[in-house]
C-alpha cells in the first residue's frame, strides 16, 4: 500500500476534551497515511471519534480543548506547528476543505444559493473581481450538478439532495486537494444518494481529488471509498486497501461489523455485537475491544501497537503480531 | 367481533388530504400524502411499506392507527369500520416509532412508561397485575433483570434498549396489529438487526400483524413476508419478498435495487444507474402515472395522461405500470 | 421530579448561586424569626402605634452601628427614673410632704442629644403636687429649670421650653443644657445631676419622674419620624415580601402554564380566545391600572396581589410558554400517547405540563424580586397596603417625609438594601436555575 505520493500523513494525533465528567479522549494516538488521489473511508460506531478525528485534522475545535497534540503532514508540510491565523489562511478550505455531517440543514436561509458558494472563496482566496468569482461558482455548481438557474434561489427552495450539493460545490469552489465528507449522504433518500455518489466519483476522477469520507454506514461507503480505516474508541482499529477490506477483514471487530451489515442481494445470516462501546472518558486498560470480542485471549490484557503487516494493512490486534 | 375473509386489516381506496391554507383561511390546494391505497393484511402476516422519504407511508401508517381521519376511503379492522371503533381499538393496535428517545416521556421511569397504556385502558386493575404484565413485556424484549430496568429514565438507557422499551410499550396492551415507522433508522447500524430480530420474534410468538415502514430496502428479507413499494402517496408495486427482491418489475424498485449499494469494492469503480431527479411535490403531483418524468421507459401518450391501474403479471406481484398492460413481463429493455 | 432535584443539586457548581442561596436562606431565617418573635397583631399595634407607644423613642435616630466609626460618638437615649433612685421623703408640716430625687449620669457623647423631656406620674386626690427641677452640669453650673404642677401625667417638653431657651442664650434647651462653655460647639462630658423637688399636698400622694434624653442612635435601623423603630418594619417587611413574591410567583407560573397548554393542545378557538386576551392584556399597561384599583377601590394587600397575578398570568409568560407546547405538541411520546388512547386531558397534565415544569423553574424563581418590586413600587407611591409595615412603605414615609433632604439617608438605604439584596439573592439563584435547566446555555 505504499504510495509514493503521499498527501496525508498523520502521526499520533490525539484530541482531547475537557468535560464536566472529566477528560474525553475522543482522538487518542491516530497515525495513518493517505495517498494522493485516492479516497479512504473511516468507519465505525457512532461515538468512536471519527468526527473527532476530522476535526483534528481540519483544526476545528470547540473551545473545550484538554490536548491537542500530533503530527500532520499535508503535502510534505507539518500543520500542526502552523498558527491558527496561519492555518486558516493556507490550509482549511484552500488545501484541504469540509462537507460537515446535516450540512445541508445549516445552509443561511438569507443568502442567495451563488453568494453561499462563493463565500469560501471570497474569505479564503481572496478573490477581487466579481467576475471571476461568478465563474468560480458557475465552474463549481456544474461540477455538482446543481443547474445554474438556482444560482439565484435560497436554500429553502432546493430540495434535500440539492441543498447537499451546493454544500460539496461550496467544499470544492477553492480547488482543495483534500476533502473530508462526514456523513454526506445519510439524510438522503436511496435514489439521491445515489446520485450523488455518482457525481462524487466523477468529481474525484475529474479533478485527481483525495476523499476521506467518515459514515457508519459500511454499504455506502464502498460506492466511494479504495482505502479504508476503521476506528474503536477513539484508537484505528484496522487500515486497509478498499478489496482487503470488504472482501476479508482482519481486526475482529471488522469482521463484526461486515457481519452484522444487511445484504439485499444474498442471503445472508447477520450476527450483531453485543455489548456497548467503552466509555472515552476512561478508557480501559489493554485492547478497547476486548470485553465484546470473541477471540480475546491472555495477551489481550495488553494495549495492542498497531502492526504493519507484509502486505501493507495495518491491524490493531494481538492476532496478527506475527506477521508484522 | 366479525372477521370477513379472516382479514385483520383492510385498507380500500384510502386517501388522505391535508389542506393547505393561506392566512389561516384561504385553501389554496391539497397535500395528497395518501391518494388512493387498498391492500389486506392477514393476522399473523408481516408487510412492509418501502418508500423514500415525503412519499406518504408515514400519513399511512398514522391513518391505520387512527391518529388522521380518512379524506375518503375506509379502514377495515377485523371487519368493523374503524370510525365505529372507538376506545376500544387503541387497545388492538401498537406503534413503534422511529426516535426511541423522542418516543418516551423523559420525565417517566420505564415502569411508568409500560403502565400508561394499562391504566388508561383499564387493562390489569390492579397495582399487582400491572407489574406483572409490565415485567412479562420487558423479559420479551429482553431487558433484564427486569427490577434494574423498571426505575430507570430514558435517558440512562442506549438507543438499543429504549427501542425495547418502544417495542414493550406497543405490545404492553396485547395488541393484534403493530405499526412500525422506521423503527431502526435512527439506531446504529449494529443494533438495527437485533432490534429487528427481536421485532419477527414477538411477532411470530405473539401472532401478530406488523405494518414495517422504512425506505432502507436492505433490511426487508429479514423481516416480512410481503413488500409493498409506495412512491408519491400511491403502491406502484406489491409482491413477496423475494420475488420482489430477484425479479422488481416496476422501474421504481428496479432503481430502488440498483441503487441500493452492497458492500463490494467494486462499486467505488462503477456508476449506478438511477434515475434523475426528485421525487415529485405531493400538491401538484403529475399527470398519468406519478413516475414519468423520471422514467426512462416511459411510453408518451400513456404513461404521461392516464393513471396506471394495478397488473398482476404473475400470481401474487401487482404492479402498477403501463408496461404490463398485455399481462406479462415485457422484454429487457436495451 | 428526580430531575429537579438533580438540578438543583448542580446549583452548587455556581459560587453566584450559592451566595444566592445565601442570601435567600438569611430572609427566611429572618422572615421566620420575625414572624415568631413578634406576632402579626403586635407587629401591627406596633407600627400603628403612635405617640402612646413610641413616645420614649428619638425622632429620626440613625442605627446605634454608626457609632463603629471612628470620630463618631452619636448618643443613646438615656431614659432615667425615679423609680430606681432613693427618693428622700421629708415632711414639712402643714401637710406638705417634700419628696427628693435626684438623678444622675454620665454624658460621653461628643454630640448633643436630640431632645429632652421629662415625664412625669403622680397620684393624688385632688391637690396637684408642684415639682422644682434643678439641672447641675459636671462643672457646677445650676439650671432651674421651670417649676410646674403636675396632674396624673404629664409631660414637659424642656426641648421646646422657648423660655429656657432665651435664658440659655437662644440656644435650643437640649444644646443649652449641655454645652461646654468653653467650647460651645461640642458637650461638656461628665455626670450630670437633675434635682427634682416635688412637693405633694396630701396623704398618700406620689409623684415619680421619668428624664428621657433623647439620643441621635437607636437600634440596628434607627427610628422614623414617627420615632418608631424601623426594625419592625424592616424585620416585618421580610416574610411579607417573600410571602407575597413566593405565592404571587408560584400562582402567576402554574397557572400561565396550564392556560399555555390547554389553549396550546386544544387549539383552534380554544387558543385563539386565550392569545387574544393576552395580547390586549399585554397592550395595557399593568402600573396605571394597579393604580386605578388602589385608588378607586381598596388599597388591600390581598386584593393588590390578586390583581398583580390575574395581570401577569395574562402577560408575556402565556406567549413563552406557547411557544414551548408547540414544540412539544409535535413530539413522538405525545403521538404515541394519543395512539395508546390517552384523552386530553391527560396528555395536556401528564405529558406536557410535567416536561415543561423544569423550564418553568428559573422563571419562577426570578419573577419573585419583581413581584416584590412590584410590592414596594406600589407602597412608595402611597398605594401600599394601609396597615402592613412593609418596606416600600418605609421608602413612602421616607419620601414623604423628606429624608433625602433631612440627610436621613439610613431611612431609604435600609429598605433599599434590602429590596435589593432579595433581588440579588433569587436572580442569582434563577439565573444559574436557568443555565441548568436550559441546556442551550449551559457552559462546558
Amino acid at each position: 500500500m505504499a504510495n509514493q505520493d503521499v498527501l496525508l500523513k498523520v502521526e499520533d494525533l490525539r484530541l482531547y476534551f475537557r468535560t464536566t465528567k472529566g477528560v474525553l479522549r475522543a482522538v487518542d494516538g491516530v497515525s495513518f497515511e493517505l495517498g494522493a488521489d485516492r479516497a479512504m473511508v473511516i468507519v465505525g460506531e457512532s461515538g468512536c471519534g471519527k468526527t473527532s478525528l476530522a476535526r483534528a485534522i481540519l483544526r476545528l475545535l470547540p473551545r473545550n480543548v484538554h490536548t491537542y497534540t500530533g503530527k500532520v503532514y499535508l503535502d510534505g508540510q507539518e500543520v500542526m506547528s502552523l498558527s491558527d491565523e496561519q492555518f486558516r489562511r493556507q490550509v482549511r478550505w484552500v488545501k484541504m476543505s469540509f462537507v460537515p455531517q446535516a450540512a445541508m440543514n445549516a445552509l443561511n436561509p438569507v443568502i442567495r444559493v451563488a453568494d453561499q458558494v462563493a463565500e469560501p472563496l471570497l474569505i479564503h482566496n481572496r478573490i477581487k473581481s466579481k467576475a471571476e468569482a461568478k465563474r468560480r461558482v458557475e465552474e463549481a455548481l456544474k461540477l455538482v450538478g446543481v443547474p445554474l438557474d438556482f444560482m439565484t434561489r435560497y436554500a429553502f427552495e432546493l430540495s434535500g439532495g440539492m441543498r447537499q450539493r451546493v454544500i460539496i460545490a461550496m467544499a470544492l469552489v477553492t480547488s482543495p486537494v483534500l476533502v473530508i465528507l462526514d456523513e454526506p449522504t445519510s439524510a438522503l433518500d436511496v435514489l439521491t444518494q445515489a446520485n450523488i455518489m455518482n457525481s462524487l466519483k466523477r468529481i474525484r476522477k475529474e479533478l485527481a481529488l483525495t476523499y476521506i469520507l467518515i459514515t457508519h454506514d459500511i454499504s455506502t461507503s464502498s460506492e466511494l471509498a479504495n482505502e479504508s480505516m476503521v476506528m474503536y474508541a477513539g484508537q484505528l482499529a484496522e487500515r486497509s486497501h478498499a478489496g482487503g477490506f470488504y472482501k476479508d477483514p482482519y481486526h475482529p471487530y471488522s469482521r463484526m461489523l461486515m457481519a452484522s451489515v444487511p445484504s439485499l442481494r444474498e442471503d445472508k445470516e447477520l450476527a450483531f455485537i453485543p455489548g456497548k462501546p467503552p466509555s472515552l472518558l476512561n478508557p480501559p486498560e489493554g485492547c478497547r475491544f476486548a470485553p465484546r470480542c470473541p477471540e480475546r485471549f491472555e495477551m489481550c490484557d495488553q494495549d495492542p501497537p498497531p502492526f504493519t503487516l507484509e502486505d501493507g494493512r495495518v491491524v490493531r490486534c494481538w492476532l496478527y503480531r506475527g506477521r508484522a | 367481533m366479525q372477521r370477513t375473509n379472516g382479514k385483520l386489516l383492510e385498507i380500500k381506496d384510502l386517501h388522505k388530504w391535508f389542506e393547505l391554507r393561506k392566512f389561516g383561511f384561504i385553501r389554496i390546494g391539497f397535500v395528497r400524502a395518501v391518494d388512493g391505497v387498498t391492500f389486506d393484511l392477514g393476522p399473523k402476516e408481516a408487510l412492509a411499506f418501502v418508500g423514500e422519504s415525503g412519499c406518504g407511508k408515514s400519513t399511512l401508517a398514522r391513518t391505520v392507527l387512527g391518529l388522521h381521519q380518512p379524506t375518503k376511503g375506509e379502514v377495515i379492522f377485523q371487519g368493523r369500520a374503524l370510525h365505529k371503533l372507538g376506545r376500544w381499538y387503541r387497545s388492538q393496535v401498537g406503534y413503534v416509532q422511529q426516535d426511541p428517545y423522542g418516543a418516551l416521556p423523559p420525565f417517566m421511569t420505564v415502569q411508568r412508561i409500560l403502565e400508561e397504556p394499562l391504566i388508561i385502558n383499564r387493562v390489569a386493575r390492579t397495582r399487582a397485575e400491572r407489574l406483572a404484565r409490565v415485567t412479562e413485556v420487558l423479559e420479551e424484549v429482553r431487558l433484564t433483570p427486569v427490577r434494574d430496568f423498571l426505575g430507570k429514565f430514558p435517558h440512562m438507557l442506549s438507543g438499543g434498549q429504549q427501542q425495547r422499551v418502544v417495542i414493550a410499550r406497543a405490545t404492553v396492551l396485547r395488541p393484534k396489529l403493530i405499526v412500525a415507522d422506521e423503527p431502526v433508522s435512527m439506531l446504529d447500524a449494529s443494533v438495527r438487526v437485533e432490534i429487528l430480530k427481536l421485532l419477527r420474534e414477538l411477532q411470530e410468538a405473539h401472532e401478530l400483524g406488523v405494518i414495517y415502514i422504512t425506505h432502507d430496502l436492505s433490511t426487508i428479507r429479514y423481516f416480512s413476508e410481503r413488500i409493498f413499494v409506495m412512491y408519491a402517496a400511491k403502491f406502484v408495486e406489491k409482491a413477496g419478498v423475494r420475488e420482489l427482491i430477484h425479479n422488481p418489475l416496476h422501474p421504481y424498485t428496479q432503481a430502488l435495487l440498483e441503487a441500493i449499494p452492497d458492500p463490494d469494492p467494486k462499486n467505488a469503480e462503477t456508476y449506478k444507474d438511477v434515475p434523475p431527479g426528485e421525487p415529485p411535490s405531493l400538491i401538484n403531483p403529475p399527470e398519468g402515472c406519478r413516475f414519468h418524468p423520471r422514467c426512462s421507459r416511459m411510453i408518451e401518450g400513456l404513461c404521461d395522461v392516464q393513471v396506471p391501474p394495478e397488473f398482476e403479471p404473475q400470481p401474487g406481484h401487482y404492479v402498477a405500470c403501463w408496461l404490463y398492460r398485455d399481462g406479462e413481463v415485457p422484454a429487457a429493455d436495451n | 421530579m428526580r430531575a429537579i432535584i438533580a438540578g438543583f443539586k448542580e446549583l452548587t457548581r455556581y459560587k453566584s448561586a450559592m451566595f444566592g442561596l445565601f442570601i435567600i436562606g438569611l430572609l427566611v431565617a429572618i422572615s421566620i424569626y420575625t414572624v415568631i418573635a413578634i406576632p402579626y397583631s403586635e407587629a401591627i399595634r406596633l407600627w400603628r402605634g403612635g405617640e402612646e407607644i413610641w413616645r420614649e423613642y428619638p425622632r429620626n435616630a440613625l442605627p446605634s452601628w454608626v457609632n463603629i466609626f471612628p470620630g463618631v460618638n452619636l448618643p443613646k437615649t438615656m431614659i432615667l427614673s425615679t423609680t430606681e433612685v432613693e427618693k428622700q421623703v421629708q415632711p414639712l408640716g402643714g401637710g406638705t410632704t417634700n419628696i427628693r430625687a435626684v438623678l444622675t449620669f454620665d454624658y460621653s457623647s461628643n454630640t448633643f442629644p436630640k431632645e429632652l423631656a421629662l415625664r412625669f406620674t403622680a397620684t393624688y386626690q385632688a391637690k396637684e403636687p408642684f415639682v422644682d427641677v434643678l439641672w447641675i452640669t459636671p462643672d457646677g453650673r445650676e439650671f432651674r429649670l421651670d417649676t410646674e404642677s403636675i396632674s396624673h401625667e404629664e409631660w414637659v417638653l424642656i426641648s421646646q421650653d422657648t423660655t429656657l431657651r432665651r435664658r440659655l442664650g437662644n440656644q435650643p434647651p437640649e444644646v443649652g443644657l449641655f454645652a461646654d462653655p468653653e467650647n460651645p460647639d461640642r458637650p461638656l462630658q461628665g455626670t450630670y445631676q437633675l434635682v427634682l423637688d416635688g412637693y405633694v399636698f396630701e396623704e398618700g400622694s406620689d409623684l415619680d419622674a421619668r428624664l428621657i434624653i433623647y439620643g441621635r442612635v437607636h437600634g440596628w435601623a434607627g427610628t422614623d419620624d414617627q420615632r418608631r423603630d424601623l426594625m419592625v418594619a424592616l424585620l416585618w417587611g421580610t416574610p411579607i415580601a417573600l410571602a407575597f413574591g413566593l405565592f404571587g410567583a408560584l400562582v402567576t407560573s402554574v397557572t400561565s402554564l396550564i392556560i399555555a397548554a390547554v389553549g396550546v393542545w386544544y387549539a383552534r378557538w380554544v387558543d385563539a380566545a386565550i392569545q387574544r386576551i393576552t395580547e390586549v392584556r399585554m397592550i395595557l399597561p399593568t402600573l396605571p391600572i394597579l393604580i386605578m384599583i388602589g385608588t378607586f377601590y381598596s388599597r388591600s394587600i390581598w386584593l393588590m396581589l390578586g390583581a398583580i397575578i390575574v395581570l401577569s398570568i395574562f402577560g408575556s409568560a402565556i406567549k413563552t410558554n406557547r411557544a414551548m407546547f408547540l414544540q412539544m405538541r409535535e413530539a413522538p411520546y405525545i403521538e404515541a400517547a394519543r395512539s395508546y388512547g390517552a384523552s386530553n386531558l391527560r396528555i395536556v397534565f401528564r405529558y406536557l405540563i410535567p416536561k415543561a415544569i423544569p423550564l418553568l423553574i428559573p422563571s419562577f424563581v426570578i419573577m419573585i424580586p419583581s413581584l416584590v418590586f412590584l410590592e414596594a413600587s406600589l407602597a412608595f407611591i402611597g398605594l401600599g397596603d394601609p396597615v402592613l409595615p412593609t418596606w416600600g412603605k418605609v421608602l413612602q414615609n421616607a419620601s414623604s417625609g423628606g429624608a433625602l433632604y433631612k440627610g436621613y439617608y439610613y431611612w431609604v438605604l435600609e429598605p433599599a438594601f434590602l429590596l435589593m439584596l432579595t433581588g440579588v439573592g433569587f436572580t442569582a439563584v434563577g439565573f444559574a436555575l436557568d443555565r441548568i435547566f436550559n441546556p442551550r446555555l449551559r457552559e462546558i
